[in-house]
């Protein structure tokens, strides 16, 4: 059976067919689809972990106790994993290990644009690369039989263009793929020093096997054509090549770590010149080289961003075609929806000018104008740490002018540890958690402060409140948003405090609600254009020409401008 | 056949996603080749949004490079101008006329072009440009304007409506359904 499927799809159903029984994950763009289908299929257990650190172990406990398992993440989500994946390495699985992780050049989504296949290298884990969604599936089913004969975890890179590209897939069945025996194996799953120092022998041992093999493995294949000019590409690079120049001749590669040596110099003595195509880094390029092999690769191609069939027409056969943009348009980039609870929250922390430590999420957005009401954003669970940074650097008068603000699932994910830090060393740092019930940006998933889990079954939820108080704060605090009096009363008297204090912003995020509220309108004879509103940031609000005017198609009815006019102009339909 | 591509543009939120998968689902019962492309995350919250669609006998790229592109069907105006350049020469256009402000405007760093339509023809002077969202508010709901303009890219594609029903019977939740048929016919005679 044929059907059309995104790249992410089409790992989750690669894991089905490949009899996986675990997956694993935590929610991150352009990765989080994979595990949302994996949850779809009765036979594999899914979950939503708390942290990819934590989605990696389980996958390895799984595939330990004897079931192939499947883990998934974006690619910083990697750098929350590697700590594991560096020491799996050695230790090598029972039933099958495929870790997916998924590049994001460009930066459509992300906070940088770092390439995972250094992973690869340096964790010394083989690494696949499929290049559409046919070759996703496969590949997953490939990554589990390589993982099992070569005694390792199988890494699977994607990158934004193929986790999110759709296209058609040939279906197969699912395998039957019985549990492995369990055994208590201290030499091979207990890294002490002695037993590491013999594995470390073996994960070389392994490389050198998995790279011969390598040479002749189906998914490194040479497509000879035009011998005057030869590609070597892997991934999304592959179809941009194959777009700009039909003609060429050819080496894709499927696996790109480790690479087939033997293949590769046979293709350059087929060719006139040799070009390596990859988006980030000279990865290929560099080992290339280091062979004495002749290749044109960054001394043409960017490291940073993405390449395009157009670029490589240009860069590679001279065919710059003549395209003119429209110059000078206002941008549009991404605001924080109509009726976001965190409008409410960075609405005063502005008026009552507080610096803040931001983090990772839908709420990163409230560092644009016009809230402008963050002004850091690192990584997930940075906020919190940072915030105690600055208090150490700056005194504790700068500290009342500063909180960090988290969302609830990025506080779970990994600001917890950082408001340990906050109490055990004395802090006096407040940290605002905007509880929007969700994890928003990815797309709302249940996190274990929902209630829910990935397959919709109810769990007693996480208790915010219990568990900061557990780890010794004693002022916890939970406000509506939306209810701007209170949050600033709350706000001026935790930031004063001598000791650590912890406010929790509770309010779903706008998208979860299903009942829409009536929009509403202006009245222009009461409106005398004080421009309040606008401060809000909120997209249905408009400046025209002839007065402000909300646009009822997008207005969501929240009424939180409502509280912000003076004048009492903004009201709703039929009131 | 050659690979043909559309270029799906708006702004987040708008409904663009299932344009595309209507086209997905046409495209594969048709017996093409066909890649779809479009980006998650943090671009879908009000921003500018693009989904590539490229069908044919052996499609590589999923994604439509500029100057390529045989039509664009753009949800926003100020879209419309913002990817036309993406358009081959004789491309054709089905632009929406709505206008959505984005921040940059809200909060006076710009104005809203006024002269976009003289812009978009200069460009592509055949461009059909119309105000969908008036003809899906007269239906009865402004969601089905994506259905409305579906439609208009039906009678361009030359592709029996029957096909096209199909399709968004496929995609639409069946409680739509009907509305959507009658926004898609609105769209397919509007021409």
């Amino acid at each position: 059976m044929k059907r059309l499927m995104l790249g992410n799809e089409a790992i989750a159903r690669g894991a089905y067919e490949a009899g996986v029984r675990v997956a694993t994950a935590y929610p991150g763009t352009p990765s989080t689809e994979i595990t949302e289908f994996a949850a779809k299929y009765d036979e594999i257990y899914a979950e939503w972990s708390p942290n990819e650190k934590v989605a990696l172990e389980v996958a390895i406990g799984a595939s330990f106790a004897g079931a192939r398992a499947m883990v998934a993440m974006k690619h910083v989500g990697l750098n929350v994993a590697a700590d594991p994946l560096f020491t799996v390495s050695y230790t090598g699985v029972n039933a099958g290990l495929v870790i997916v992780v998924a590049d994001d050049p460009g930066m459509h989504s992300s906070q940088n644009e770092q390439d995972s296949r250094y992973y690869a290298r340096a964790s010394q884990v083989p690494m696949l690369e499929p290049a559409d969604s046919q070759e996703a599936l496969d590949f997953v089913k490939l990554a589990f039989e390589l993982s099992e004969k070569y005694d390792t975890p199988v890494l699977i890179r994607l990158t934004t263009r193929v986790a999110h590209s759709q296209s058609i897939v040939t279906l197969g069945q699912r395998a039957h793929v019985p549990l492995k025996e369990y055994k208590k194996l201290p030499d091979k799953n207990v890294m002490m020093p002695a037993m590491a120092r013999k594995r470390h022998v073996e994960v070389e041992r392994r490389m050198k096997a998995l790279a011969e093999a390598a040479n002749d493995l189906w998914i490194n294949r040479v497509e000879m054509g035009d011998t005057s000019i030869g590609i070597i590409a892997s991934g999304i690079t592959y179809q941009y090549a194959k777009e700009a120049l039909p003609n060429a001749s050819f080496l894709k590669l499927g696996m790109i770590n480790p690479l087939p040596r033997r293949l590769i110099e046979s293709f350059a003595s087929k060719v006139r010149k040799l070009c390596v195509l990859e988006e980030l880094e000279p990865v290929l390029e560099e080992q290339i080289k280091s062979w004495g092999i002749p290749v044109i690769g960054k001394e043409i191609f960017p490291v940073q961003g993405e390449l395009s069939a157009n670029m490589i027409l240009e860069k590679i056969a001279g065919k710059a075609p003549d395209v003119r943009p429209a110059q000078d348009l206002p941008p549009r980039p991404p605001v924080m929806c109509p009726g976001c609870p965190h409008r409410g929250i960075y609405y005063v922390m502005k008026k009552l000018r507080l610096h803040a430590t931001g983090d990772i999420g839908c709420y990163t957005l409230g560092a644009l104008p016009p809230l402008e009401a963050i002004d850091t954003c690192v990584c997930m669970g940075a906020s919190v740490g940072m915030a105690h940074g600055m208090e150490k650097a700056r005194g504790k008068d700068f500290s009342r002018r500063l909180v960090a603000v988290i969302g609830d699932s990025t506080f779970i994910h990994s600001g917890i540890t950082g408001l340990i830090d906050i109490v055990y060393n004395q802090g006096a740092s407040t940290v605002v958690i905007l509880d929007n019930s969700t994890t928003g940006m990815t797309g709302h998933q249940d996190h274990p402060g929902t209630g829910r889990t990935i397959k919709g079954e109810a769990v007693p939820p996480l208790n915010l409140v219990n568990l900061i108080k557990a780890i010794g704060i004693e002022h916890v605090r939970v406000v509506d948003p939306f209810d701007l009096e209170e949050v600033e009363k709350v706000l001026k008297e935790e930031t004063q405090r001598e000791e650590p204090s912890v406010v929790i912003a509770q309010r779903p995020c706008a998208l979860l609600s299903k009942e829409m509220k009536a929009p509403l309108s202006i009245d222009e004879d009461i409106c005398r254009l004080c421009g309040v509103c606008l401060r809000l940031g909120c997209p249905a609000i408009e400046k025209k020409p002839d007065g402000m005017h909300i646009n009822q198609a997008l207005c969501n009815g929240c009424g939180l401008c409502i509280k912000v006019c003076k004048f009492g102009a903004i009201r709703r339909a039929g009131e | 056949m050659d690979t043909r591509s559309i270029l799906i543009v708006g702004v987040g939120g708008q409904g663009t996603l299932l344009a595309s998968r209507v086209l997905g689902s046409l495209f594969v019962d048709l017996g093409y080749d066909v890649k779809i492309s479009e980006v998650h995350g943090m671009a879908q919250r009000g921003g500018s949004v693009v989904t590539h669609v490229r069908y044919g006998t052996k499609v590589f790229s999923p994604l439509v490079e500029p100057g390529t592109a045989d039509i664009l069907l753009a949800f926003e105006k100020m879209e419309a101008l913002r990817w036309i350049h993406f358009l081959k020469e004789q491309g054709r256009a089905i632009i929406n006329s709505q206008e959505i402000e984005p921040m940059s405007v809200i909060m006076g760093a710009y104005e809203y072009p006024k002269d976009l339509e003289d812009k978009i023809r200069k460009v592509c002077p055949g461009a059909v440009l119309f105000d969908a969202l008036a003809v899906a508010k007269e239906l009865g709901n402004i969601k089905v304007a994506n259905m409305v303009l579906i439609g208009v890219l039906a009678r361009l594609l030359d592709i029996a409506p029957q096909m096209w029903e199909k399709a968004i019977k496929t995609v639409v939740p069946p409680k739509t359904l009907e509305i959507n048929l009658r926004a898609f016919h609105r769209g397919y005679n509007w021409i």
